[in-house]
């Protein structure tokens, strides 16, 4: 560890938040319907598919309608991905996708999860790569934040019996926040070394006299969205530790900061609109100490000896194995937390060689609940269902109806919001006992014994958690994983998101309440520590058994290594 | 219940419109216009073939070339199958591997090691993508009295080309000090172009 390392993990954090700051009041008037520039392409929008984008909508109309636009996109994909033999753009040739395989990935798209079985540069044409793979990162990113911003409607309202309009949410978060800013830092990329390039893969004659096939393609486009819609599907097979998609330091600290800055604007625009900024402050800063939390362990768990390089009596000042010089520890340890605490699962080294600690705080990260601050919106929702069961125990403890934003919390919320916070442990937990026992998921393994569970437990937990980061030996394009995976990726998504609406709903309709004297204030420094205090004993409680028996044992079997 | 279908249907066609093809065509034409050589892959010729590119391994393994990283990615440095090795810290194939590495690059630099050099991490672990353009001024170092050897030239002109090949933190906190691997051997060939059988 150096001065160095700790500064610019200081540096990325501060200057992710602060830029979440701005940002965050053009998303609350993006909410609001006040940004209206590109009414005109709205209208394009509201009109061809026959909808009205102004009547606001009940909870249920609401979900069914960002259910419907999901599964439009899932088949449009799952068709581009099985025919793109026969689309054009497709300079290398590459055949159709397999039945299980366009299904995992064309669920993993639309969830925003972008867990890969594949790798892109040996799977997927340009075409499937633009058209398929970027579109649903822009889709399910604005799906996100519609349900976000359809939450913090329902607690300004008063009485209210609409939550918002889907078409409308949707539409303006893709077109006001999502495009432009991609547009941008797209093109940052392109002027930093991303490719940009419709052609087919290069050949060169190294000056060795060898042969070296260098693939290409339109990166850069895909690598913006990717990363500002917490999406964190690839381009390539190495995701953002490959040079062309992440080539310099520079690159580095503009793909973490757009990994994290909306999730962290959405808390900010959710102040703004529930008329709460205070109490979203506290969420804010329940995040932000997670987040810094998850970094500097990594950074410590990353700068320990590993026992094959110890082996040789080479320099021991960090595990570089799956790490890049460019970015270093300290780069890598930050980029691990924010991906993981973002639901977003870009990676730029490779988890499953991180030291046991590393990769399981990772992992962690994940069970934790995907809000440390979480996918674009999706984060923004999760951590509000944590805030709901923290005034609830508070509730408890003290004998009093508990309230939240002058809306009192009753059995119904509380019903559907550990009704969403259940989804995690019992798929994830079920279909880890499962695969540990038959042969079939087995046979994907890398690596057996201890770290061959932590392999099983990560992937499930990334697929449900929506995250997409792997512990990446395991190779996971067989029936048995994509068809799994794939399940638990929806389940994670929609048994999620459709409770929080359910919950939207509930709040909208009840009457916003003064704070009396008996409110539990949230917006206090008491507050933000209950609040971390439930995420980290509920996620500690439901995962630390496996965790004991993963990353916890193999640290100490690798101490014992060394010392030897 | 159809109308739903079909304004679904509908609003997902525009989307692909919108962001799968007009946003990534319009980034590809601006890019081409504005930033050619970064939109092709950092492509590098030397007269008039192309080489690699300035930020894709190549797997270097003469004596008189600086050396990359091991990599992982297909059989080594493949620029198409891009890959870390996956292995976990305590795996036997990667403690094997390690120490095969290691006791290559000690035999390949005998007077480094004589003089007392510790072998960077580094030098003897795989990159997450098996193609990082990269290794640490200390494994540069390790090597600079063999290419010097091999090619017949003083340590302070082999020192000085990897000097202008490395990289300094970006605004002094970012990353990491790196020297970048072709550059520094497309240096040396330039200082001394007899030494470089395999090119034309």
């Amino acid at each position: 560890m150096t001065w160095q390392g700790w500064a610019e993990i200081a540096f990325v954090i501060g200057l992710t938040l602060a830029l979440s700051w701005p940002l965050g009041i053009y998303i609350a008037n993006v909410w609001r319907g006040k940004v209206r520039w590109l009414s005109a392409l709205e209208r394009v929008f509201y009109g061809a598919s026959g909808v009205d984008g102004s009547k606001g909508q009940g909870w249920l109309v609401y979900a069914i309608g960002l259910l419907a636009v999901d599964a439009a996109g899932f088949f449009l994909l799952y068709g581009i991905l099985r025919l793109q033999d026969h689309l054009p753009l497709n300079p290398q040739g590459f055949g159709p996708l397999s039945p299980h395989l366009a299904f995992n990935t064309a669920i993993s798209f639309v969830t925003n999860t972008n867990w890969q079985s594949y790798g892109g540069e040996q799977t997927m044409s340009h075409l499937s790569q633009m058209a398929g793979l970027t579109v649903q990162n822009f889709v399910s990113a604005g799906v996100g934040m519609a349900a976000a911003a359809a939450l913090a409607r329902a607690f300004a309202a008063n009485r209210g019996d609409t939550i918002g309009n889907v078409w409308s949410d949707i539409v303006r978060n893709v077109i006001y926040v999502l495009a432009p800013m991609s547009i941008v830092v797209a093109l940052v990329l392109v002027a930093l070394g991303v490719p940009q390039t419709l052609a087919a893969h290069a050949d060169a004659v190294t000056l060795e006299g060898a042969k070296q096939t260098i693939a290409l393609g339109p990166v850069a486009s895909q690598e913006a969205i990717k990363m500002l819609g917490t999406n964190g599907g690839g381009f390539f097979n190495a995701n953002s530790a490959h040079p062309f998609e992440n080539p310099t330091p520079f690159t580095n600290l503009i793909e973490m900061v757009a990994m994290n800055v909306i999730g962290f604007a959405c808390v900010i625009a959710f102040g703004i609109v529930a008329g709460a900024r205070k109490a979203a402050m506290a969420l804010f800063g329940a995040m932000a100490i997670l987040l810094s939390g998850a970094a500097a362990s990594i950074y410590v768990a990353e700068s320990q000896p590993t026992p094959a390089v110890h082996a040789v009596g080479a320099s021991q000042t960090a595990n570089m194995e799956g790490k890049e010089v460019r970015f270093g520890t300290a780069a890598t340890a930050v980029f691990a937390a924010m991906t993981t605490g973002a639901s977003c699962g870009a990676v730029n080294g490779m988890h499953e060689s991180f030291t046991p600690l590393g990769g399981g705080v990772a992992m962690f990260m994940i069970q934790l609940g995907e809000m440390l601050p979480g996918g674009v919106g999706s984060g923004l929702y999760g951590i509000v269902v944590m805030a709901i069961l923290a005034v609830f125990v508070a509730g408890l403890m003290v004998g009093r109806t508990p309230e939240y934003l002058g809306k009192k919390i009753e059995a119904r919320e509380v019903k559907f919001a550990v009704l969403a916070v259940l989804v995690l442990p019992v798929v994830l937990l079920g279909f880890s006992a499962v695969a540990l026992v038959l042969p079939i998921a087995l046979q994907g393994q890398l690596s057996t014994g201890v770290h061959g569970l932590s392999e099983i437990l990560y992937a499930y937990t990334s697929a449900v958690g929506n995250n997409g980061s792997a512990f990446a030996g395991l190779t996971a394009n067989s029936w048995w994983w994509n068809t799994t995976l794939g399940i638990a990726m929806a389940l994670g998504r929609f048994a999620y998101v459709v409770p929080v609406l359910a919950i939207a709903g509930a709040v909208a309709a009840k009457p916003k309440l003064a704070p009396t004297a008996g409110t539990l204030p949230v917006d206090n420094g008491l507050f933000v520590a209950l609040l971390v205090g439930i995420i980290l004993i509920l996620g500690g409680l439901q995962y630390f058994p496996a965790l004991a028996l993963g990353p916890i044992v193999e640290h100490f079997q690798m101490l014992a290594a060394v010392a030897r | 219940m159809l109308k739903l279908f079909r304004a679904s249907f509908v609003m997902m066609a525009l989307f692909i419109a919108l962001c799968g093809l007009a946003y990534p065509f319009a980034i590809t034409g601006i890019a081409k216009l504005l930033f050619p050589a970064q939109a092709a892959g950092g492509l590098v010729e030397r007269s008039g073939h192309v080489v690699g590119s300035r930020l894709i391994a190549q797997g270097f393994s003469r004596p008189e070339y600086l050396h990359p990283r091991p990599s992982a990615a297909g059989n080594g440095y493949d620029a198409v199958n891009s890959s870390g090795s996956n292995f976990g810290p305590m795996d036997k194939k990667l403690i094997d591997r390690v120490a095969g590495d290691a006791a290559k690059i000690r035999a390949d630099n005998p007077d480094a090691v004589r003089a007392g050099a510790v072998l960077p991490a580094d030098a003897v672990t795989a990159s997450g993508s098996g193609l990082d353009p990269d290794i640490s001024p200390g494994y540069a170092a390790l090597q600079a009295p063999r290419i010097a050897k091999a090619r017949g030239l003083s340590p302070s002109e082999v020192e000085k080309v990897l000097a202008d090949a490395t990289r300094e933190p970006t605004l002094g906190v970012l990353g990491e000090r790196r020297v970048n691997v072709l550059e520094a051997n497309l240096a040396l060939d330039a200082l001394q172009p007899r030494a470089h059988p395999g090119a034309r």
